[in-house]
């Protein structure tokens, strides 16, 4: 048998999902798994080029977060595994896709691909390709809407930012550098560390020598907590705290969600070094077959309606590769457009 | 003479050097149980054991820093960036200590450390992951800049990377690790400061490094249908600059031609040129003419990144213009 760290147990019963919430956070979840599911066909087809890296078995994550905040409205900083956050945002389908394809009708025009996924107006501030630089670029929007707020008057700056990363990304110095500036001037923000227990091959205990990322918060004076990372309701109710706090000024929090990936690092991955007890063990917890148990435990939704939605789902991401296929291509001319700010 | 892939040629180097001197090991994130991003370290720490392939968090500085106070104090580090674009992350331990150490401290301490790993434009990585960073180190007093091109020089000069009391950054590129190469048998070492004569020819002299060396060959080969006649040169050491070599195929063909794979402006053309102006401009025919990607971020869009790049027919139609006396 493995030894995994124990997950910390949520009361669902307390949890009060509204019928159409419940569905929401269900519409989230199946179209990042979807879309990464096409993602995967897409690459090995010679659509997609360069490193792609998806999101399965993490939707609860970015579901729980991002929805529990004000999509579109809120800040959304990611890394290079950024599809499913992006289209939690609100990015839609077919800008992602596009991006993915290179085409000009992408979130990023076609420049950025899929380690660089941005969207101003849906306060996407990025897919970053390296490791931790979303970190500070994050907390500087919370300093942002901090500074509305207090230096320019603006009663509207209410913004929450959520910065994503991971494990490993947990052992760079940008991580200990914001946590104390964010906690210093208690900046909005919410950082959430995605625990799926290895960096690229690299196992979270042999990267770090105090595997409890939520702990390093108290360094900082800041709240840590740590959540199931495959339980979207759970990680709703750590976030609802954390969102509470942030707008009424009272500063950041760091949530440690313990999730997995199902596939390999990238879609490059061999991915020989995590062992198949692991996998098997993290698998049966699928964020998405334990939610849609529970909208029917609880009468919020019939095996009929979330049909319907997966279809409908389906439905969109099929689209959106359609219209990333017929997308033009950037036209040649165009190559140095965007270096600098035009007027 | 076997016949070796670039990848495990850099592997042969590291485990013969490990094998000769017990100071040598390598640090990075995943070059032990994962074997590293492009398999050069791979099954090295069933040998060497985890401490000589030390597996580190992503902590690019710190861990770079590490190596420079370890070599400092008698160890050979070699350091593999996963992607040599992580070491932007450590700027400032490989500038101001890796580079100026040996020198502020009037000769107290010397720097034995390789930093090595694969860099330049690959297929669509997009920008963070295609840089050219050659450039940016190329003013850093005190290190010695090294780019590989084939699965021999890459083995010999990566020995004599990690033999030099310097600190070196050695260059490799993405798309290069499957080149094959007959290897020399026993201990094959190649002096870093010495370029490559690629093909030798009497109408212009083209320098060149890394992948672009091959866009070069290849252009060569539609020249000499047509009657043309480069000579094309491998700087290898792009810091110092071999200028014996350079010098005196420029005294033959008179004409010169600089080929990069960096961004124009501050590129390793442009301090060549500047350098060969200095030295050598009574002997030029024509202004000397550099070929360098573009100044901008690597586009993820595939048309894009072609045309950021400097491609084959490009060469042989500035080469042409060149010998025809159109430049
Ligand atoms: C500065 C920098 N160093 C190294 C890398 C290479 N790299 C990409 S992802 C990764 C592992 C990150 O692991 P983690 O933070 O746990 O995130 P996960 O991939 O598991 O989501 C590494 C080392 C990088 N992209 N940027
Ligand atoms: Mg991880």
């Amino acid at each position: 048998m493995i030894q995994e760290r124990p997950l910390p147990t949520f009361k669902a019963s307390t949890a009060e999902v509204s019928k159409e919430e419940g569905l929401r956070l269900y519409n989230d979840m199946v179209l990042g798994r979807t879309f990464e599911d096409k993602c995967a066909e897409m690459y090995y087809r010679g659509k997609m080029f360069g490193f792609v890296h998806l999101y399965n078995g993490q939707e609860a994550v970015s579901t729980g977060v991002i929805q529990t905040m004000r999509p579109g409205e809120d800040y959304v900083c990611s890394t290079y595994r950024d599809h499913v956050h992006a289209l939690s945002a609100g990015v839609p389908a077919r800008e992602v896709m596009a991006e993915l394809f290179g085409k000009e009708t992408g979130c990023s025009k076609g420049r950025g691909g899929s380690m660089h996924l941005f969207s101003a107006k849906h306060r996407m501030l990025g897919g970053f390709a390296f490791i931790g630089e979303g970190i500070p670029v994050a907390t500087g929007a919370a300093f942002q809407t901090k500074y509305r707020r207090e230096s320019m008057g603006d009663e509207s700056a209410d913004q929450v930012t959520a910065a994503f990363f991971g494990d490993g990304t947990s052992n760079n110095g940008q991580f200990f550098e914001c946590l104390n500036m964010a906690a210093l001037w208690k900046l909005p923000i919410i950082y959430v560390v995605e625990n799926n227990k290895w960096a690229i091959g690299m196992a979270h205990d042999r990267a770090t020598s105090s595997p409890k990322i939520y702990k390093k918060a108290e360094a900082f004076g800041m709240p840590g907590f740590e959540v199931d990372g495959m339980d979207v309701l759970a990680v709703r109710s750590v976030v609802k705290e954390a969102v509470r706090r942030a707008r009424a000024g009272e500063g950041p929090t760091l949530i440690e969600a313990l999730t997995y990936r199902f596939r390999g690092h990238s879609l490059a991955d061999p991915d020989e070094l995590r062992s198949k007890e692991e996998k098997e063990f993290w698998l049966a917890k699928d964020p998405i077959k334990r939610f849609s148990a529970y909208m029917t435990e609880h009468n919020l939704a019939t095996n009929d309606e979330l049909k319907a939605i997966d279809k409908e789902i389906q439905a969109v991401v099929d689209d959106a590769v359609q219209f990333g296929l017929d997308s033009p291509e950037p036209n040649p001319a165009d190559l140095r457009k965007y270096i600098f700010a035009e007027e | 003479m076997a016949e070796t892939l670039m990848f495990n040629a850099l592997r042969e180097a590291t485990d013969e050097e490990m094998a000769r001197d017990n100071t040598v090991l390598v640090m990075g994130e995943d070059v032990g149980h994962y074997g590293g991003s492009y398999k050069v370290t791979k099954d090295l720490y069933k040998k060497y054991g985890d401490l000589r392939l030390l597996d580190t968090p992503i902590a690019e500085n710190s861990f770079t820093g590490m190596a420079i106070g370890a070599a400092m104090t008698g160890l050979r580090p070699i350091i593999e960036g996963m992607n040599m674009g992580f070491l932007l992350l450590a700027f400032n331990q490989i500038a101001n200590n890796a580079g100026m150490l040996r020198y502020t401290s009037g000769g107290n301490y010397k720097i034995p450390m390789v930093i090595r790993g694969p860099g330049g434009v690959g297929r669509q990585l997009g920008a963070e992951h295609s840089q050219r960073l050659e450039a940016y180190f190329h003013a850093v007093p005190g290190l010695k800049i090294v780019a590989c091109s084939t699965a021999k020089n890459a083995k010999g000069l990566l020995k004599a990377a990690i033999r030099d009391d310097n600190p070196v950054l050695f260059f490799e590129h993405v798309l290069l690790y499957n080149l094959k190469d007959t290897m020399p048998d026993g201990d094959f070492v190649q002096p870093l400061d010495k370029a490559e004569m690629v093909r030798e020819g009497k109408d212009v002299t083209i320098l060149t490094y890394s992948r672009m060396r091959h866009h070069c060959t290849q252009a060569a080969k539609a020249l000499e249908k047509e009657g043309y006649d480069p000579e094309i040169i491998d700087l290898i050491s792009l810091k110092p600059f071999d200028f014996d070599t350079i010098g005196a195929s420029i005294k033959k063909t008179h004409k010169v031609i600089i080929v990069e794979e960096c961004m124009q402006t501050g590129g390793i053309a442009a301090e060549l040129i500047a350098a060969i102006c200095d030295r050598y401009f009574d002997e030029l025919d024509a202004q000397p003419v550099r070929m360098s990607s573009q100044d901008i971020p690597t586009p993820y869009n595939g048309t894009l990144e072609n045309l950021t790049i400097i491609q084959p027919q490009q060469i042989v139609e500035k080469v042409k213009a060149m010998v025809d006396g159109q430049i």
